[in-house]
């Protein structure tokens, strides 16, 4: 956000983006019932990712935000997911 | 410390008070150079606590057989004694103390971006050390597992491994506040015309530092949380018995504290890379190679982890994949040594304490870097896995390098932090003393690891007699060229020559200003116009 600037998100917009987060969750449980085999964490993932992802750019405002914060915000994921399959090369290959 | 400073120029740091005077003006100041100062004291009491353990250890190891503590309280001290040197003196070590009191300064700026914060940081690092410290007495005795806490030992040792983990996490914090606010206060808090390429090179490392330790320092926050739900909820992580997986504790555990390393050794270059430049009265050689090493060496850094771990059963295609990253790492952290001979070639090189220190760190870094290559090597690591090799090679970089970096930095910044010079030729004789008490504490290691001799053994085989004896030797001296260097530094603080501004003829910022600082640094506006490192 630019310094100075103040961006005021409707409340229908953010209960469009409550209802998504509620329903994603709802998938997380779901797919714990479903024996997807070493997809089910897959999936899970996948799922954690889209939620924060939508927290970050409506609640915590990253879309508003000048593009080096969203590159910096970004990298940090980047990172994580490398660690994330780096460590599960383990066990794929083990 | 804030003793006879009538001598000093009025209006330094020291004599300012706020609301409150006396050591209640210390404990509730939010000026940057204040929290350093905070910093560097609790960590000087911590580090002789932890060289009172190793002390202790080494005198143990004196002789085969049990001399003086049984072997369990052996494995109380080596664990307390990694706790508090890692968790308390090295992680925080020249960030907390160097960066908080010099960092602002550096890039012209009156503190950091968040005083208050600052301060936070200082009290939660207290509260983990507090918590570290109880862990030692009390329950079931002192932790036994290590420093590094392995499941599933640390699972079922029932010695107080949650207390010790608990520090460590809270611990965590403080450095994660650090990190934060020194990205902030780099990226938003630099002087008019102090563009990136012209921030000094301690600066730039310690911005590659705060990085590791906000982006490291949570994956080790919660690998510690689950080693306590697994101690208390019997949820299965890491226990096979329980279902879990010990080597994803490892994997977990070193996510961090490879990084951890980094965390130590990125600001101690930096520091170096401040002082070659100051004694030689050169320009510093490939500014812009040693910011990208720093950069790249954080980076590369943090894809290593593994190579802690290739007996532990991990795959063979990650074993590989480790083994080449540890490789690549090699290369930054080189080409930081070449630009530091580079820039000490055809320089007017003045010899003093802190270039003594200086070249030591370059020497000792050498010897710690390239025997880290033989563990990096697979075929090599299986033979010195776990062995005094490991131990001599963990501390060449963490003493050597990190710790001798302290040393000089200490001797360095000293008239500007006191305003006071030490005395040069005591300190010349610590460092002698020092030098040689650590070269013979830490090379037999190598020789002993060569041979076989396992790392954390209390009792050992008659054939490893000579090296352990001169390596108890060895602590000895060091810990008298410790004490010298201690009591230098301490009595030049009340005694010594008054200290001019820019007592080494330096040309970064802090040189620009009295000596000590006062209380926002400058009196006006800094605008930079010239590069760091311009001598004529």
């Amino acid at each position: 956000m630019q310094h100075g600037e103040v961006h005021i998100t409707s409340y229908r917009a953010h209960g469009v983006i409550l209802v998504l987060l509620l329903f994603l969750t709802a998938i997380t449980i779901t797919i714990t019932w479903v024996d997807a085999g070493s997809f089910s964490v897959g999936v899970a993932m996948l799922v954690a990712c889209v939620k924060a992802t939508l927290v970050l750019f409506y609640f915590m405002h990253l879309k508003f935000d000048a593009l080096v914060f969203k590159v910096f915000a970004g990298m940090v994921f980047f990172l994580l997911a490398v660690v994330f399959v780096v460590t599960f090369f383990d066990y794929l290959f083990r | 410390m804030t003793s006879n400073n009538s001598a000093l120029h009025p209006g330094s740091y020291l004599d300012q008070q706020g609301k409150y005077k006396g050591i209640l003006g210390w404990l509730t100041s939010t000026d940057h150079k204040r929290i350093g100062i905070l910093y560097l004291m609790c960590i000087l009491v911590f580090f002789l606590v932890g060289v009172t353990l190793g002390g202790v250890m080494k005198l143990e190891l004196l002789r085969p057989g049990e001399q003086y503590i049984d072997a369990q309280t052996y494995n109380g001290f080596f664990t307390v004694h990694g706790i508090i040197m890692i968790f308390m003196v090295v992680i925080p070590g020249l960030a907390a103390v160097f960066g908080n009191f010099f960092l602002p300064i550096m890039i012209g700026a009156k503190d950091v971006a968040f005083p208050r914060l600052n301060l936070f940081s200082w009290y939660i690092y207290i509260v983990g050390a507090a918590i570290a410290v109880l862990s030692q007495f009390g329950g079931k005795g002192a932790p036994d597992t290590g420093w590094t806490f392995y499941a599933p030992y640390s699972i079922d040792s029932n010695t107080n491994v949650t207390t010790a983990v608990l520090a460590a996490f809270v611990l965590g914090f403080s450095s994660i506040l650090t990190g934060l606010n020194f990205i902030v206060t780099i990226h938003r808090m630099r002087a008019k015309g102090m563009t990136w390429f012209k921030m000094p090179l301690f600066p730039w490392s310690l911005y590659a530092t705060a990085w590791i330790q906000v982006l490291a320092t949570p994956i080790v926050g919660i690998t510690l949380l689950m080693v306590i739900a697994e101690r208390t909820f019997r949820i299965g992580f890491f226990d096979p018995s329980l279902g879990g997986d010990p080597i994803l504790y490892q994997h977990l555990f070193w996510i961090y504290s490879h990084p951890a390393v980094y965390i130590m050794i990125l600001p101690a270059m930096g520091v170096i890379t401040e002082i070659i430049p100051t004694f030689c009265q050169r320009k510093v050689f490939g500014y812009q190679a040693i910011v990208l090493s720093s950069l790249a060496i954080a980076g590369v850094g943090y894809l290593v982890w593994g190579h802690h771990m290739f007996t532990s059963g991990m795959s063979d295609f990650s074993r590989m994949a480790f083994s080449f990253l540890t490789f690549i790492v090699a290369i930054p952290s080189a080409i930081k040594v070449f630009n530091w001979i580079a820039t000490m070639y055809k320089g007017s090189i003045k010899i003093n304490t802190t270039f003594l220190y200086s070249i030591s760190f370059i020497f000792q870094f050498m010897i710690g870097g390239l025997t880290g290559l033989t563990l990096g090597a697979l075929a090599t690591n299986v033979h010195v896995h776990d062995t005094y090799y490991v131990v001599a090679h963990f501390h060449y970089i963490v003493f050597g390098g990190m710790g001798f970096a302290f040393f000089a930095a200490i001797h360095y910044w000293f008239p500007k932090m006191f305003g006071r010079m030490y005395n040069e030729k005591l300190g010349k004789i610590g460092w002698a003393i020092v030098f040689s008490g650590f070269t013979l504490l830490y090379f037999p290691m190598f020789i002993l690891g060569l041979q076989g001799m396992p790392r954390r053994y209390f009792d050992y085989l008659p054939e490893y007699s000579g090296g352990h004896f001169i390596s108890s030797i060895g602590a000895f001296v060091l810990i008298t060229g410790i004490i010298i260097m201690v009591y230098n530094l301490f009595r030049s603080a009340k005694k010594g020559e008054l200290a001019p501004a820019n007592p080494w003829d330096g040309r970064t910022l802090e040189w620009t200003i009295p000596s000590p600082p006062p209380l926002e640094n400058f009196d006006n506006e800094v605008v930079v116009t010239e590069h760091p490192y311009d001598y004529k």
